[in-house]
């Protein structure tokens, strides 16, 4: 029991580090990015390829962060001026096409048969438990460093800039500055946070596959800012929790659903999470800790 | 002259929303535009600041030709417009509102915001001063904390003209600064008008409230289906018959 919940811990820190990154694209600057999961597929595959040829993760770390940055900066470039829906439907092309490089670059990636073997974190450490600790801690001090870098953010003229796009970019235009300088600059920090995530996420877990990358991924990180409560940190923290509750908690249905078959409850599950969304946005829609100054 | 408009030509699908039309303001002056609705004011303004591209005509300002100048690059080289439907940021406050007006932060740059703590502290402290300044100029000082978002039609159109204070722009388009503001408003945003006028501010001001407007301009430039009909001093403007027929329809033939 132990080890499970340290495993969930582990996930759910995990969507905490991939929920601030969407929380400071959306929440904080109204960008709508469906292709979240793309960055976190660069990210694990990144250190995936390096680490299984030999180099240090202190090396593929830094460089899962940065290769997902240099992913979203093309990106960012061509489409970061489209109106919000056409960028919406942009990203998530975007992950799509990041999913079926990784299925049909063979040399690269080993196609669909994934990356096996990834060297685990502190693989050093005495126990699996302790190893599992040690996972935790990171993402804990991960996590601590993304919050206090949103919080500088938010307390910032850049932050506040953010918020001025969020409510009327012709009128930052019309001041003279470009709001599309401003969203870039989002895109890219939102992405390199989800690289960072995909590096944990692929040595935690040891093994890459493009199946671990679709979209439904990302639209669970949209579901946590949703019910956490959008433009805000804090909602980025506990709507990952929330998530995990849904999803971990109703593997337990089975106790009062026996009439249920296995492969029927994935199914009723991932239903449990649909109804919790629902239910939010009809009586809660700015999220359990509620959304960010809204008069 | 500093405002140079020549030839604006704008078509939409054949029509002429703008046709041909130039004119000038000089620093400093104090110019009208008025014309029925969808006489092509706005579009005129839309072209003139950058937020539509004119299909012939050229724009310059302060010796500058814009060309195919961003909005962006044209309010920096100091001539800012407000918008007819107030566009205040809605969600921060009326300081804020103004401070985020302000060119050259150090703040607004990631590396600024998270490395030179200091120099951005020294400069929003000059900032704050500043807005407050401004807030104080336009009789804002009792609101200076809401958020503009829930300030009345007029006030949000004194956090407009607050904003285009603090970009620094010497010339101000405004688009219909009257509509929606009661008539005691309209007379307080007349006089910070004139007064910004005094310390050498050019503004070209688009209205339908023409006796506001009137009193305020000594130049008047009428437009009526995308052409420039007539221009002058208000008098002699208000009296041309051509401008009585197309912006008054007859009614007060």
């Amino acid at each position: 029991m132990d080890a499970y919940l340290t495993a969930i811990a582990i996930v759910t820190g995990i969507y905490v580090l991939l929920a601030l990154g969407l929380n400071l694209q959306y929440g904080l600057t109204g960008l709508i990015n469906f292709g979240h999961v793309g960055f976190f597929c660069v990210g694990a595959y990144t250190t995936a390829i390096l680490t299984t040829k030999g180099v240090s993760m202190l090396v593929s770390f830094p460089l899962a962060a940065l290769l997902a940055l240099a992913a979203a900066w093309p990106l960012g470039m061509v489409s970061i001026r489209l109106r919000e829906d056409y960028f919406a439907i942009v990203s998530l092309g975007f992950s799509e096409v990041v999913r079926l490089i990784a299925t049909s670059e063979r040399w690269l990636t080993n196609g669909v048969q994934g990356i096996p073997g990834i060297p685990k974190l502190f693989s050093d450490l005495p126990g699996g438990q302790a190893q599992a600790f040690a996972v935790l801690a990171l993402l804990v001090v991960l996590n601590l460093a993304a919050i206090a870098a949103m919080w500088r953010i938010v307390h910032s003229p850049f932050g506040r800039m953010l918020e001025a796009i969020r409510d009327n970019e012709e009128a930052v235009k019309a001041l003279g500055k470009s709001p599309a300088g401003f969203k870039i600059q989002v895109l890219l920090l939102g992405a390199a946070l989800a690289g960072l995530a995909g590096a944990v996420y692929a040595h935690y877990i040891g093994y890459v596959s493009p199946d671990q990358f679709i979209p439904l991924v990302t639209f669970q990180v949209w579901m946590a800012i949703i019910m956490g409560g959008v433009g805000r940190i804090s909602g980025a923290l506990v709507g990952a929790i929330l998530l995990m509750l849904f999803l971990e908690g109703s593997r337990f249905l089975r106790d009062v659903l026996p009439f249920v078959s296995e492969v029927a409850m994935a199914s009723v599950r991932l239903g449990v999470v649909g109804l919790a969304l629902i239910l939010f946005t009809i009586y809660r829609p700015e999220g359990l800790m509620g959304s960010h100054k809204r008069p | 002259m500093s405002l140079v408009l020549t030839g604006l030509t704008k078509t939409y699908g054949g029509l002429h929303v703008v046709d041909t039309v130039g004119f000038s303001v000089a620093d400093g002056a104090m110019v009208g535009l008025i014309g029925p609705n969808g006489a092509g004011k706005s579009t005129l303004f839309s072209l003139v600041t950058g937020f539509l591209a004119a299909d012939a005509g050229e724009v310059s300002y302060a010796g500058r030709a814009f060309g195919t100048a961003s909005p962006m690059q044209r309010a920096r080289a100091g001539m800012v417009r407000s918008f007819q439907v107030p566009r205040e940021f809605t969600h921060l406050t009326v300081r804020d509102n103004l401070i985020a007006a302000a060119p050259d932060q150090i703040g607004e740059g990631l590396i600024g915001a998270f490395f030179r703590p200091a120099a951005v502290r020294a400069q929003e402290a000059a900032l704050i001063a500043r807005a407050d300044e401004t807030i104080a100029f336009l009789r804002l000082g009792k609101v200076a904390d809401v958020p503009a978002g829930k300030l009345s039609g007029g006030q949000k159109k004194l956090v407009e003209l607050g904003r285009a204070l603090m970009t620094g722009a010497r010339m101000i388009l405004l688009d219909e600064p009257f509509a929606g503001v009661n008539p005691v408003l309209i007379a307080e945003l007349s006089d910070r008008i004139r007064d910004l006028n005094a310390r050498g501010l050019g503004f070209l001001i688009i209205e339908h409230d023409l006796g506001a407007l009137t009193r305020l301009v000594n130049t008047l430039h009428v437009m009526d289906r995308g052409r420039l009909i007539a221009s002058g001093t208000p008098d002699a403007v208000l009296a041309d018959p051509q401008v009585r027929d197309a912006y008054l329809g007859g009614a007060a033939a």
